[in-house]
């Protein structure tokens, strides 16, 4: 099938970016969205033009390195799926396709759809840990957990980072990110020590810098490629409220 | 506490919650009160004459709700804008899949709200729009609001300002009810998609509740 792509191209960081337009030939449906581009980027190379810089890492869906916002979605309409996983079978012959950039003041763009993403890894370092001895592996095992908290955890811990919830924010939070960390490390016993300036720690480190605030838009938990879901924030909330009692 | 609370950005939310609330709060209890004109003049005038003889504690009341309006207000718009700085780049296509018209619109809404408080004030409790059928007193002796209030929504460009008015309040509600929920911690798996459902749901018997004083004014169904 052919399709045209209106690509974000920006130089650099500096630089003002705009959209350009491209047409993509003879694309496979069973091609990978980021293989599609790959093939794009290949005639472009034959062209003696610039590639277009993306992300990308393990294209398995699990490390959150892709970041494509395509025709106005993170990640794409495809439901829980990474852009890497997105196949152009779900795309028509003729489309015109939009990809633009991960946006938010807190990702500037590196390079065309490549963003830096460093805030979100600054807002871990503030408080996204346990900084107990939880003692070696078999330990692990000594103190049991109930299976709903542990359930409740890992439903929050599959968060992979790749910051779609900010990009479909329309305030540029990271409320989902935070919450999705605060509210895993909460539910079990080694996290709720520190559970309390976690929470602060974590959500003013993240106003500082530069995302915006939640206002319950829940365009985050859409976007998600894990199905994140907001009830994480409402417990993240919750810690806040217990946390101006201490 | 309240230092801590203007810093984070839960705090901030919070506030606008707790406001929020009270004032929805206030929307209820107005609406209730309001009922009591479909009773005539024996109804809204004495409920007015008990609610003035309350004397120090209705101005107690309205000072809460004023300094309500005004946190609500003001972190309104100081949220706002630093949450539109926070996103200074629009996509060239955007598709909405979770936030609605009334969501994405809190601070326009917000402030039509405003303006319409100021515009009602002067209304019905300053009385200096209508001043001729607002001053009145009853045979009684009490301030006649069934009067000022049956002859205002006679004129039917006074009834099209209140339901506009109205149909702002639905998207606010809407989606402040549900968010307030959210903020102040209630949410879970199964009672996000009851409280979104119930949001615009209280959102609008509040509102059917309020333009049927207006609407069965105005269809002369509301007689002394």
């Amino acid at each position: 099938m052919n399709l045209t792509l209106f690509v974000w191209r920006q130089k650099n960081a500096k630089e003002k970016g705009r959209m350009e337009r491209y047409e993509a030939h003879d694309v496979d449906p069973d091609m990978s969205f980021l293989e599609m581009l790959d093939v794009v980027n290949q005639d472009l190379i034959h062209n003696g033009k610039e590639p277009i810089a993306f992300d990308h890492d393990c294209r398995e869906g699990i490390c959150g390195t892709c970041s494509l916002t395509v025709n106005g979605i993170p990640h794409g309409e495809q439901k829980r799926t990474t852009v890497c996983q997105l196949h152009m079978r779900h795309f028509k012959d003729g489309d015109s396709i939009y990809i633009e950039p991960f946006r938010a003041r807190a990702f500037p763009v590196v390079k065309d759809l490549v963003v830096d993403r460093q805030a979100l890894d600054t807002v871990i370092q503030s408080g996204g840990y346990v900084s107990v001895s939880t003692g070696e592996a078999q330990d692990g095992n000594t103190l049991l957990i109930p299976r709903h908290d542990a359930e409740y955890s890992m439903d929050a811990a599959e968060c992979i980072g790749c910051g779609a919830c900010v990009a479909a924010c329309p305030n540029g939070s990271a409320m989902l990110f935070v919450g999705a960390k605060v509210a895993s490390l909460a539910q079990l016993p080694q996290g709720k020590v520190e559970a309390a300036q976690r929470v602060c720690v974590m959500t003013e480190t993240m106003l500082d810098q530069g995302f915006g605030n939640c206002s319950n838009h829940y365009e985050c938990e859409a976007a998600c490629p894990k199905g994140i879901s907001v009830k994480f924030i409402a417990k993240l909330n919750r810690e806040y409220l217990k946390s101006l009692k201490e | 506490m309240f230092a801590k609370l203007f810093k984070n950005s839960v705090g901030r939310k919070l506030i606008m919650a707790a406001t929020g609330l009270g004032m929805i709060g206030f929307v209820v209890m107005h609406l209730l009160g309001n009922f009591s004109i479909f009773l005539g003049p024996e109804g809204i005038n004495v409920y007015a004459a008990r609610l003035q003889s309350l004397g120090p504690l209705l101005w107690v009341a309205r000072l809460g709700i004023l300094a309500m309006a005004a946190f609500h207000i003001t972190f309104g718009i100081w949220l706002t804008l630093e949450n539109r700085r926070a996103k200074p780049e629009a996509y060239a296509v955007r598709k909405r899949q979770a936030s609605t018209f009334g969501s994405e619109t809190m601070i326009y809404s917000g402030l039509l709200l405003l303006t319409f408080v100021v515009f009602h004030l002067l209304h019905f409790t300053l009385r200096v729009i209508f001043p001729e059928t607002s001053n009145l007193i009853d045979s009684a002796g009490r301030a006649d609001v069934f009067t000022m209030v049956t002859e205002s929504f006679r004129k039917f460009p006074v009834v099209v300002i209140y339901l506009a008015a109205m149909a702002v309040l639905f998207f606010h509600v809407g989606h402040g009810f549900k968010s307030l929920v959210q903020t102040i911690g209630l949410n879970n798996d199964k009672t996000l998609p009851l409280f979104g459902k119930a949001s615009p749901l209280l959102a609008l018997v509040l509102v059917l509740g309020y333009i049927s004083i207006p609407m069965l004014i105005l269809f002369g169904l509301v007689k002394g």
